[in-house]
């Protein structure tokens, strides 16, 4: 019996530290400006090779509901453990500093990394990100 | 019926309810899409992703020259407890041809994140505890100078056998123009008095067979498989280094992540030397459910 009991003991800790980590919502919502602040010089100048491509776009609209919408929302709006994708800081971010996000997460706040999808597919998933940020600009200046 | 099977076994009962609370959890909690590797024994540098729960039921089937074939097969619950922390319990048991079907045992390991970015290789430290008779053949890893006559004698006789073992892993992984490389070095040491520390390798590298995703949604799509290779074997013990008596496999290996957010993986191991099971035969399929961790807090009243 003394292992399962040092077994349950191991299980709970993992659950309580885990509620005391960043997975508790105020750590967790992390801002998007102060990530994108720490996006090195040379990766922002990063140009995406797929820029309005609308066909890469809805394949990114594809990977994102698969991978990102159980934390940033279906639409992009945000939930209580990721921000919003839709905002300004977003919309105006280069290219190059969106796939480098994508790329190195913002581990200690509980993003993921995402280098496990293909180059092509990081690109895809920013092609969507913008096309978010041109259909709210568009919606706005209606 | 029911009742009157519980009131017949008491035991029945908790072991029941264990079962059905679990199962009503696993319901509760939605699906989520998995991007697996095809290793079944490497592993790259990706966690689990926080708050969500994996799992995964493993089969091998293994050939033994000088016994029964055997049929040994694992779960694991691997929960993302954060990004860079990943914790996972496993519960082996075997069938060994013309013999028995044994529970073999159980460990528990935990995999730390060590940078915050990506790097060209990125390191994780792998901590297990394991706690296996002499009959678990799961064959996770291949460690000091295991040999496929480890296995020979019936399930009776290596059941006797009890083995609380410490694992140490460090896993370093690169993923370059869609290619994942992974080198995981493997230091055990069996926690009775007088074993000696036991090394190993386990080596891995994969691709999707299509870099970029289709716009539908699709089962078939070649960005849905990742094909690989693994090759893992035992490099002797801290008394005897080096590759005598030690047995090796090279294992082509296949993921297949479904829309319907299930997993599939294949991989057939074959034995490179004499010390070595001719074939190592594995499947397995996972399921990874997303906010497992935030249901259980809400059971228990965690905060909001």
């Amino acid at each position: 019996m003394k292992p399962f009991a040092a077994l349950i003991v191991v299980c709970s800790i993992s659950l309580v530290l885990a509620q005391n980590d960043d997975a508790t919502p105020q750590r967790q919502r992390w801002s998007a400006d102060a990530v994108l602040s720490k996006v090195p010089t040379e990766a922002r100048a990063r140009t995406n090779p797929f820029q309005g491509n609308s066909l890469e776009a809805r394949a990114g609209g594809k990977l994102f509901e698969q991978h990102c919408a159980e934390c940033h929302g279906p639409k992009a709006a945000g939930t209580r453990h990721a921000p919003s994708l839709l905002g300004t800081e977003i919309r105006q971010a280069t290219p190059g500093s969106l796939y480098w996000i994508l790329t190195n997460g913002v581990v200690r706040h509980g993003m993921p990394v995402w280098s496990k999808l293909p180059e092509q597919q990081r690109w895809q998933l920013v092609t969507f990100l913008q096309s978010l940020g041109a259909q709210t600009t568009d919606a706005a200046s209606r | 019926m029911a009742v009157g099977l519980f009131t017949s076994s008491p035991r029945l009962l908790p072991r029941f309810l264990e079962l059905f609370f679990l199962t009503l959890l696993l319901f509760s909690c939605h699906s989520s899409f998995a991007q697996e590797s095809p290793y079944i024994v490497t592993y790259d540098h990706y966690l689990e992703e926080p708050g969500n729960l994996e799992v995964e039921y493993f089969s091998t089937f293994g050939t033994q020259r000088c016994g029964n074939d055997f049929h040994a097969f694992w779960t694991e619950f691997e929960y993302g407890t954060t990004a860079w922390w990943t914790t996972e319990l496993y519960l082996d048991g075997q069938t060994t041809f013309s013999d028995s079907t044994l529970f073999t045992g159980f460990r528990v390991e935990n995999r730390v994140r060590l940078l915050d970015r990506e790097h060209l290789i990125n390191p994780v430290l792998y901590v297990e505890y394991e706690q296996t008779s002499g009959a678990d053949k799961i064959i996770k890893e291949v460690e000091g100078h295991d040999s496929e006559s480890d296995f020979d004698e019936p399930n009776g006789v290596l059941r006797q056998e009890q083995d609380h073992e410490l694992e140490l892993k460090l896993l370093t992984s690169s993923t370059f123009k869609g290619w994942n490389v992974a080198l995981n070095p493997i230091f055990t040491r069996n926690l009775s008095p007088s074993e000696p520390w036991e090394f190993a390798y386990a080596v891995g590298a994969s691709r999707p067979l299509a870099l970029k995703a289709l716009p539908n949604r699709c089962s078939f799509c070649r960005e849905n498989f990742i094909a690989g290779v693994e090759m893992y074997g035992g490099l002797g013990d801290a008394q005897h280094l080096g590759l005598p008596g030690t047995s090796h496999y090279l294992a082509p290996a296949i993921a297949w992540n479904l829309p319907s957010d299930w997993t599939i993986r294949l991989s057939s191991g074959f034995g490179l030397n004499d010390n070595s099971h001719r074939l190592l035969l594995r499947w397995g399929l996972s399921r990874e459910f997303s906010g497992f961790g935030e249901l259980v807090r809400h059971l228990f009243g965690g905060r909001e």
